[in-house]
């Protein structure tokens, strides 16, 4: 039980530090291997695998998989729940202050700074997850110009985002989804 | 009663579709909650990026209690962020117990790299919409340019440069002030 509570109380404390995406839990995650040696760094990879290659936000499948893996189900609930605890409180008590003073002028002002950035982040992002996904820049580094492009996957790119936007009304994203899925499998990705 | 079922079961569509972090989240956003369900702007999904960037926490569920609170309050937002982590919750609990090797069966890595490039063309529709929609006149394109190239080229840690566009448009709004103020 002390065990247990001792996870949630890790756990409640990542939640609350770890700022930014999933992998901002990672340092945290390994400080909980060092300190307890409830995983090896070893694990952690490969729950960092599983993490990435399923649904749902990587921060939260790590600490179900990690809660899991110490105390079965009640476990993988508890640690979730712990991680998720400090943001329901900190972005209720953020929410409500924003609801009263979105109004103020100063704040849209601050605002409109902040929105064109946002774009400007995800972009980032975006053309990162292209690179890797798209092209081989390793063979661009080694003047190796044929194979810098991955022809498969630009192609499958390309039908997708024909099938996509094609229709007069644009599909749900999970349809786009489980296609890209079935021609993985089928073709071999 | 029934719109926290509503925020509930969304978010977990959204959970259960998103595969990587909370930006892979915004296509499913776009369309459940901008779209279908008109629960937040465009505008306002932008807003609560930026401030789950600057605030603890994961930001797909930042994002979630966020959307949730505006809708009905703290139980909206209690709401929201269940539906987000009740997928996980499953689909991780099934697969450590059983699958102990899940990421290396053949099948499920081809499934994984089909949907990796449909990832790419739902965020390249998503990224599109938001520029076109967002950045309209010089002022957003230079910030939007700005925090690109530092994000993108630069190690400066994200918050940092939410807390930099934060001040910019501080100092926009009272030179615009100072403007108005001198007419």
């Amino acid at each position: 039980m002390k065990e247990f509570l001792l996870l949630c109380w890790e756990y409640f404390k990542t939640g609350l530090f770890a700022i930014g995406g999933g992998y901002a839990t990672i340092p945290f995650l390994r400080e909980m291997s060092v300190k307890y040696g409830w995983f090896t760094l070893d694990q952690l990879t490969t729950m960092l695998a599983v993490s990435e290659s399923t649904p749902g936000p990587i921060g939260v499948n790590m600490a179900t998989y990690v809660g899991y893996s110490q105390f079965g189900i009640p476990g993988a609930i508890g640690a979730t729940l712990s991680l998720v605890a400090p943001s329901i409180i900190v972005i209720c008590i953020i929410a409500s202050v924003l609801e009263r003073f979105k109004q103020l002028k100063v704040v849209q002002g601050i605002f409109s700074g902040l929105r064109p950035a946002v774009c400007g982040f995800i972009l980032s992002a975006v053309i990162s997850i292209f690179l890797v996904s798209l092209f081989r820049t390793d063979a661009l580094g080694a003047g190796d110009f044929g194979s810098f492009f991955k022809w498969k996957s630009i192609l499958l790119f390309a039908a997708l985002l024909a099938g996509y936007r094609l229709p007069k009304k644009t599909p749900h994203p999970i349809f786009l989804i489980v296609a890209a899925a079935c021609a993985g499998m089928i073709f071999s990705f | 009663m029934n719109v926290l079922w509503d925020l509930y079961a969304a978010w977990f569509r959204m959970g259960l579709f998103t595969f990587g972090g909370g930006y892979a989240m915004l296509p499913m956003i776009q369309k459940e909650a901008i779209e279908k369900y008109h629960w937040a702007t465009e505008d306002e999904i932008m807003d609560y990026y930026a401030l789950g960037q600057v605030t603890p926490g994961i930001i797909a569920v930042n994002t979630a209690t966020f959307v949730g609170y505006k809708v009905k309050g703290v139980a909206g937002g209690i709401a929201a962020t269940l539906g987000v982590i009740s997928p996980s919750l499953v689909i991780i609990t099934i697969i450590a117990g059983l699958i102990t090797n899940f990421s290396d069966i053949p099948i499920v890595q081809h499934a994984l790299g089909g949907i990796q490039i449909g990832v790419c063309v739902l965020l390249f529709e998503a990224i599109r919409k938001l520029i076109l929609k967002g950045v309209k006149d010089i002022p957003t394109f230079v910030i939007f340019a700005a925090a690109f190239a530092l994000n993108y080229f630069t190690s400066i840690p994200t918050f940092v440069l939410v807390i930099l566009a934060g001040a910019t448009g501080y100092a926009m709004f009272l030179m615009k002030g100072q403007k108005e103020g001198n007419a």
